[in-house]
């Protein structure tokens, strides 16, 4: 494999007369946690959507390197399936199967996808399970979980598929307080296992914990871009330096940046 | 095996303490209630018989569609009849579930190769949404076996039952297709995250939702379209009501519609209850989750 695994370069995209990305050049290379930060519709979202081809872009390429393929999200012919089946995405609001249990929820796309038997995927989606704390929980349906056990479920969901590179996009941001450490502990798990990742967060202490760099976005560009001791500890530009002192300062709680 | 507490089944859960003369009283309140609601009940009754009994009229309408000795002699025939509804819905719902189903998915497909499915779902929804379905029992049941087609069964019956699927089809496939709009798209969107293919997100993540949704408002359909058997008396075959209408022709007098009436509604009573049931039960699994 040569290069990095996925790459982004002058992606643009809008939304009507709305541009939201003007421009994304991101290069992601195998094992390497980037962080997204910046305010509320700053197209944090929208740049992972076009990741797992959610979104198609208007201009520029993403292109990712798996080690069988090569595949050009971007391209209008592309399978997007396939490109699917190697990014995990996990939303904000969980969006865990409501009539599935746990275990089926984590099963599905095994069985369907990967025509794995029920037998087995069920078995690995319970040891799965296992490995995040949910042992006790796989047969729950998710309206019997908490927000933070629904969200660790459907990390597991995607992991089940054995990605290449996950995607999360705020995954705490629909969580109570006292929830959000659990599930940044599975976040911190995968990124000393080697997992691949880019994620979108508010949580500034846990960017600087397991970052390996972190990009700042407003209006759809990248202001800023460097390791988390460079954003955080000394930011060069001036529109990273206000989106900081907001944060740190609370005027702009999880709430207020991302209402 | 012995399996050690706390594992995946509960641990029983002390009961709930709740205060013996508090419990008392909401016992003591429950029968009072009951008490009630019936008195209530048979005043109400009684009031309506006697205004009904003391109109001018009354006589001359419990004599011709009240008589005791008709209704006991054409209750029989008219059950017997009855058995030819049962068969026709049962029939009519089995194909009716289906059809509603493929109509409803072809309605909302959206590629572009699949326009004239949708195109064919949408003139037939119009069609026998808007055709009163006694006309369409006509058209079928009389036009059919009119046009004497080798291989095609004449039988009013079968044709008859083909225009209440037909006609039930176009409803039944709004049910679902409400019942799948109902499914959030980001349900979709996760399942197509997953890999899946748009068939597969359908298949196994947005109908089973949807049609648990619907089961409610499709059964009711069901209850309408356990009456509406009777339309397809109109061309011949005995159905209960048919029955009845030739024993009143017989008898010159009411009664045995009457008789009829009180069949299908006995008829249609646990169906609709049933419906009740799962609606409460489904209202009360919403509200839950709504708590959360
Ligand atoms: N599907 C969409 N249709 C129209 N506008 C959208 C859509 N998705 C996002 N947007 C707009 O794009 C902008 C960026 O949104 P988003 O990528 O969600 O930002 P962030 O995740 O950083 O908050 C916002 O102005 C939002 O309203
Ligand atoms: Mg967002």
């Amino acid at each position: 494999m040569t290069g990095p695994l996925l790459e982004m370069t002058g992606v643009h995209k809008a939304f009507g007369p709305n541009a939201v990305l003007r421009g994304i050049d991101l290069q992601v290379a195998e094992h390497e946690v980037v962080v997204l930060i910046g305010a509320s519709g700053s197209g944090k979202s929208t740049l992972l959507r076009c990741v797992n081809g959610l979104e198609a872009v208007d201009a520029g390429e993403v292109v990712l390197r798996t080690p069988g393929s090569t595949l050009t999200v971007s391209d209008a012919r592309v399978d997007l399936d396939a490109v699917r089946r190697r990014v995990g995405i996990v939303f904000q609001q969980y969006n865990l199967f409501p009539h599935l249990s746990a275990v089926q929820n984590v099963a599905l796309a095994p069985r369907r996808v990967l025509r794995r038997s029920r037998g087995q995927a069920e078995r690995a989606a319970r040891e799965l399970l296992a490995r995040f704390g949910l042992a006790d929980r796989a047969d729950a349906y998710p309206d019997q979980l908490s927000g933070g056990q629904q969200q660790r479920v459907a990390i597991v969901r995607a992991l089940a598929m054995d990605p290449e590179i996950v995607l999360f996009d705020e995954i705490t941001s629909a969580l109570d307080p006292q929830l959000v450490g659990e599930v940044l502990d599975v976040v911190r798990e995968l990124t000393t296992a080697g997992m691949t990742i880019v994620m979108a967060t508010h949580e500034m202490g846990f960017a600087r914990d397991v970052a390996h760099r972190v990009l700042f976005l407003d209006a759809g560009t990248v202001v800023e871009e460097g390791t988390p001791a460079q954003i955080f500890g000394a930011p060069t530009h001036p529109r990273t330096r206000q989106f900081l002192a907001r944060v740190s300062t609370g005027t702009a709680t999880r709430g207020g940046i991302d209402a | 095996m012995s399996v050690p507490q706390g594992g995946t089944t509960a641990v029983a859960a002390p009961l709930p303490y709740v205060d013996p003369v508090r419990r008392a009283a909401a016992r003591r309140r429950t029968v009072r209630d009951a008490l009630i609601a019936t008195a209530s009940l048979a005043v109400f009754v009684g009031a309506v018989a006697l205004w009904a009994s003391r109109l001018p009229g009354w006589p001359a309408v419990q004599a011709s569609f009240f008589d005791g000795e008709i209704l006991r002699s054409s209750f029989l025939p008219t059950l017997q009849a009855l058995v030819l509804n049962i068969k026709m819905f049962l029939v009519a719902e089995l194909l009716i579930l289906p059809l509603g189903l493929v109509v409803a998915l072809c309605r909302r497909s959206r590629a572009p190769v699949l326009f004239p499915l949708r195109a064919v779902a949408t003139v037939y929804t119009d069609v026998f949404r808007g055709t009163p379905t006694l006309l369409v029992v006509f058209l079928l049941g009389f036009g059919v076996p009119a046009l004497d087609i080798p291989g095609l069964t004449p039988e009013p019956v079968v044709w008859g039952t083909v225009a209440l699927v037909l006609s039930y089809g176009a409803y039944v496939g709004e049910v679902f297709r409400a019942g799948i709009a109902s499914v959030h798209p980001s349900q979709g969107m996760a399942a197509r995250s997953l890999g899946l293919s748009q068939w597969q997100t359908s298949r196994f993540v947005v109908l089973p939702q949807a049609v648990r949704r619907v089961v409610p408002p499709l059964l009711n359909d069901f209850v309408s379209l356990q009456k509406d058997t009777a339309l397809v008396g109109v061309l011949g075959p005995i159905e209960a009501l048919r029955q009845a209408q030739i024993i009143s022709y017989d008898e010159a007098n009411f009664t045995p519609y009457v008789a009829a009436a009180v069949l299908f509604i006995a008829l249609t009573i646990p169906l609709a209850r049933f419906t009740d049931w799962l609606q409460a039960r489904q209202e009360r699994r919403t509200s839950i989750a709504g708590a959360r």
